[in-house]
């Protein structure tokens, strides 16, 4: 299946680069035959696809209609952006009993952040375990600013997590799964290869087998993680990874974790590794 | 334009939608399976054609259509997962079909289909759901009934 995908990918996007040096002439043929492509096809052959694709590993983006893509493309009409400002509002507000921000410690984030989301989840000696990005900011807010965590899906939380992880945009997304992480990375690998709910299916069935292919109304991605937290119209806002879980868990009628548990951040672990080289994509726009 | 509309629309319902449907409790048929087959009727009725396509496309029962392009056309949506039915009557009989319904694992068991007559086995099935078969003996049959009229390639 992802190489039906690729192939038609690659022969679209040849197609298109003939089509613009060949000149006008070739591009009306081309339009012709845009028309009958499937729908599929046509999300496929959109030039701005090309830094969401890295060998055989796509982004959600490639999977979206070109109007998500418009909306994704433009930091203006991008929804997220209206959590990423208050990320920023925070990032320099002071918070809790020791009287600082995170700015304090940090100074400006458009220096000290960027490049740092790429690498989680990450093994944490403080807790002997993965921390992802939410857990380090309530880590943080706690024992630095003993302020009062967060909750997982507050939009201070989400507004923080955006503005941490926008510094990174662009930057190839790169978690550790060696070392001291290597027995996390193996559990979520594992979570994502196990059969459940009642539908009995597995993560591994949907986004490693059926990627490109239709399953009623929804187009299957890989099921990358490098573009959340994300704006969903579904959801008619920014979402994270661990709600999207939620929600996958619960298509195939299985019992989800709670955000933020050790299962599902065991399982962020294993789809970033997945999503290694890609383009850090966050905040995103997703149907 | 209007395609994107169109799929933003479509995509906003959700597959296999978890919300709660009353499905069937209780004691389940039993069957025998010979050479891959059920020769017997789960429930010694005769299905239902008209039920049984209706079953196909409900999206809390069957929804067949999330995986099969089928003969239906005023649904907009048909998935690709798995093979088309279109003229499934005329390649498979009622009881090949019927443990395909009932239970696909027993074909293929790396199958993605689920097993819509079963209840065994399963891993974190959500509280409401336990103990229950995705659709009933009597919609297997009505869907049974429905497929075999599906003749031609
Ligand atoms: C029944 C099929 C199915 C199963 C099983 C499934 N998903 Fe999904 N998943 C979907 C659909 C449909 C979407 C929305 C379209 C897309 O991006 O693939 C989605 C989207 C996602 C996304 C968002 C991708 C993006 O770029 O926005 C992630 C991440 C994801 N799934 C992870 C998982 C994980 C992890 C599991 C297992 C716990 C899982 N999925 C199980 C069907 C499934
Ligand atoms: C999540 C995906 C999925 C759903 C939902 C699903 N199927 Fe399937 N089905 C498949 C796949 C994949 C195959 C291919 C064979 C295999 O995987 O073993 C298949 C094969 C079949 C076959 C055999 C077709 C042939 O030509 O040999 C029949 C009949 C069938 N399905 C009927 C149904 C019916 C009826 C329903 C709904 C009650 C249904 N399926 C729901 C995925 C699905």
């Amino acid at each position: 299946m992802g190489n039906k995908w690729l192939g038609v990918a690659t022969v679209a996007v040849i197609g298109a680069a003939i089509a613009a040096l060949v000149g006008a002439d070739a591009a009306a043929k081309s339009d012709k035959k845009m028309e009958k492509m499937t729908e599929v096809e046509k999300r496929a052959a959109d030039p701005r696809n090309k830094k969401y694709i890295v060998g055989d590993k796509r982004t959600g983006y490639v999977f979206l209609t070109p109007a998500t893509r418009d909306i994704q493309d433009d930091d203006f009409s991008n929804p997220s952006f209206v959590w990423v400002e208050t990320g920023e509002e925070l990032w320099s507000k002071v918070d809790g009993k020791a009287g600082k921000s995170c700015a304090s410690c940090h100074g400006d984030a458009a220096k000290s952040m960027k490049g740092v989301s790429t690498a989680y989840p990450k093994y944490a000696s403080e807790v002997k375990k993965l921390m992802a990005l939410q857990h380090r900011i309530n880590w943080e807010r706690k024992n630095r600013m003993q302020a009062k965590p967060w909750k997982w899906e507050s939009s201070e939380m989400l507004g923080m997590t955006a503005y941490i992880k926008v510094q990174s945009r662009g930057m190839p997304i790169n978690a550790k799964i060696d070392g001291p992480a290597k027995p996390f990375y193996e559990k979520g690998k594992k979570f994502y290869n196990q059969r459940r709910g009642m539908l009995d299916m597995a993560c591994a069935q949907c986004h490693l087998d059926y990627p490109a292919t239709m399953i009623r109304s929804n187009l299957l991605s890989q099921g990358m993680a490098n573009g959340f937290p994300t704006f969903r119209l579904k959801w008619q806002k920014l979402g994270s990874l661990h709600r999207r879980f939620t929600g996958c868990n619960k298509q195939v009628r299985a019992t989800p974790y709670k955000r933020g548990s050790d299962e599902y951040t065991n399982l962020e672990l294993f789809l970033m590794d997945r999503a290694k080289g890609l383009p850090s994509e966050a905040p995103s726009v997703r149907m | 334009m209007t395609y994107s509309r169109f799929f933003g629309v479509a995509v906003a319902v959700v597959f296999f939608a978890a919300a709660a449907f009353s499905a069937q409790a209780g004691e389940l048929v039993t069957y025998k399976i010979v050479d891959e087959t059920i020769p017997q009727s789960l429930t010694g009725k005769a299905g239902d054609p008209v039920k049984g396509r209706k079953t196909a496309i409900n999206r809390k029962k069957g929804n067949c259509l999330g995986c099969h392009v089928m003969p239906i056309p005023e649904q907009a949506d048909h998935g690709e997962v798995g093979p088309p039915l279109n003229g499934v009557g005329s390649r498979l009989g009622a009881a090949e079909m019927r443990l395909r319904i009932v239970n696909s694992k027993m074909i293929n068991p790396d199958t993605i289909m689920p097993a819509f007559y079963h209840i065994d086995g399963f891993h974190r099935v959500q509280e409401k759901w336990k103990g229950k078969t995705i659709i009933s003996a009597q919609d297997v049959e009505d869907i049974i009934a429905y497929l075999v009229t599906l003749k031609g390639k």
